[in-house]
């Protein structure tokens, strides 16, 4: 179980999240949306170790790791999808996906597969400017699942993905939280994925709001469009 | 060839050696093979050899490394590659020097490659020291390209570690239809220093060159990277200079394209920096440490 306890987050005298108190808990999927710039991103960065906060505690499985580094809370479960994904001159997509795996050995490299890629184009190729947002999304994604993490985050997948592929997209997640044990968090904007959840979080110019399902969220947004946007 | 000998063989050559053979040890031949398609001889001013390929060979192969691992020698090669017509041939050369004595090991192999019309040529070259520090471990090659109509060379170049100076000069003439390909990769750490200049003179119609190079200057060592590619016919060149700075490493790229044509097409691509904070950030939320994550971008940037 995750829990962020009084978590305040400030870049350059602005204050991006706000006493954020949240708990995670075990085997549950939840969505974090809200507006542009209110601190999604930074929130998942702040539980990945990529940020430190000001103030607050992070405590994971009954221990805090509010000072500790992202290596090793990879180590511990917790893993994070980047929005961009990360171009390397030179690295192999195999190659990548076995330091995320810390093995050499892939079975068959399933994982592609899973993300709609198909392992024999791709294992080879360089993760650089050659593969297109989408195919390095889908890998970012394979990055994440192979770890086998306790939680994992997910920021924006739907994020430079082509109309056809978020279709896939969306049987990836329904085939996560079918066969999945452990936690995940994905950072949304879209209603497709946020029907998926136990729970969605909204946030809101670094405040966290928690409401159960998206039902709830549109009447609270008092909004009913069906677009997947969250009003200010 | 004793244990010490052949480690350092393999680390300058993994090729099987199943074609023409010249092992260079210490200054002097120590084997040579010849086969169907390929003749090596002794240069008739004995300062070095020739190589010559048949016309039409269909895959030749040819292995000429060379390992020094007497402390203080210092020698001058000249070989000379003569490449027949519509010939294809992989070339392994590469230069090992094991130095654990306090006086400089200096190889300077300066080659000439003609290669003849519609012939192709592979050619694959590692350049590797080891032993103390003491004595200066230095490598200088000297390349002449002469590419006739329609003749296409590949080099791959690669210095990855112990070479304490090094100065690489690369000279080419491309005839019409001529392509050349160039990756080369050098690594240097310590007080460690490199210079690599390329002079490409595209003189036929349609010839075309790609140079790429990536370095890795760590610690205290420094680079220098200089081009210069002239176009007198309509042609296409292309040259891409890419380095990785840590420490204090220091990297200069000179480039110089000159277009005499108003066809031709060139372009020079650098960039120097410092390893990505994202690429660091994206291998640490691997599960690897921060030095571990940067051996890995490194290792896989000169791969």
């Amino acid at each position: 179980m995750l829990q962020l306890k009084n978590i305040t987050l400030e870049k350059e005298g602005k204050k991006i999240l706000n006493k954020i108190n949240l708990k995670l808990d075990d085997n549950r999927f939840y969505v974090l949306t809200g507006p542009n710039g209110s601190g999604k991103s930074s929130l998942a960065k702040v539980i990945m170790g990529i940020e430190s906060p000001n103030e607050g505690e992070i405590w994971w499985q009954d221990r805090e790791i509010t000072r500790e580094r992202i290596e090793l809370r990879a180590k511990e479960g917790i893993a994070f999808a980047f929005q961009q994904p990360v171009r390397f001159k030179g690295i192999k997509v195999s190659k990548l996906l076995e330091l995320a795996a810390g093995t050499k050995k892939i079975k068959g490299c399933g994982v592609l597969a899973q993300v709609g890629l198909c392992p024999k184009d791709y294992l080879d190729r360089e993760m650089n400017g050659s593969l297109s947002g989408g195919e390095l999304k889908r890998i970012e994604m394979a990055t994440v699942i192979l770890r086998k993490p306790k939680l994992a985050i997910f920021d924006e997948p739907e994020a430079g993905i082509d109309l056809w592929s978020f279709q896939n997209l969306i049987e990836v997640f329904k085939k996560l939280r079918k066969n999945y044990h452990g936690t995940i968090l994905v950072i949304s904007h879209q209603e497709k994925i946020m029907e998926m959840a136990d729970k969605i979080l909204l946030l809101k110019r670094g405040k966290l709001e928690e409401v159960e399902k998206i039902d709830n969220l549109r009447i609270r947004q008092k909004c009913g469009c069906r677009g997947g946007c969250i009003h200010e | 060839m004793n244990k010490l000998e052949k480690k350092l063989l393999k680390q300058v050559n993994d090729s099987k050696m199943t074609g023409a053979v010249n092992i260079r040890k210490n200054g002097k031949t120590w084997q040579r093979k010849n086969s169907q398609w390929v003749t090596i001889k002794d240069s008739q001013d004995g300062r070095g050899l020739e190589i010559w390929v048949k016309e039409n060979a269909p895959m030749a192969m040819v292995d000429i490394p060379v390992l020094l691992t007497e402390s203080g020698l210092t020698e001058t090669v000249d070989n000379n590659f003569y490449i027949g017509k519509n010939s294809k041939v992989v070339i392994y050369a590469g230069c090992g020097i094991n130095n654990c004595g306090t006086k400089d090991t200096v190889h300077s192999g300066r080659h000439r490659f003609v290669v003849d019309q519609g012939a192709e040529v592979k050619y694959i070259e590692k350049h590797y020291g080891e032993g103390g520090n003491l004595g200066q471990k230095e490598i200088n090659p000297v390349t002449k390209i002469e590419l006739a109509k329609d003749a296409k060379m590949t080099i791959e170049t690669a210095q990855i570690e112990g070479v304490d100076q090094t100065e690489r000069v690369t000279k080419a003439v491309l005839q019409a239809g001529a392509s050349l390909v160039i990756n080369e990769k050098i690594k240097t750490s310590g007080k460690q220093k490199a210079i690599s200049s390329f002079e490409v003179k595209m003189a036929g119609e349609g010839s075309s060159c790609r140079v790429t190079s990536r370095a890795v200057a760590t610690e205290a060592s420094v680079q220098k990277f200089i081009s210069n590619i002239v176009g007198n016919q309509k042609c296409f060149a292309h040259v891409a200079c890419d380095s990785i700075i840590k420490d204090k490493g220091k990297v200069t790229a000179i480039p110089k394209i000159k277009a005499n044509h108003v066809e031709a097409e060139l372009i020079h691509e650098a960039t120097i920096g410092k390893i990505a904070g994202e690429q660091l950030l994206k291998l640490m939320s691997l599960g690897l440490k921060k030095e571990e994550a940067e051996e890995e971008i490194m290792a896989g940037f000169l791969n």
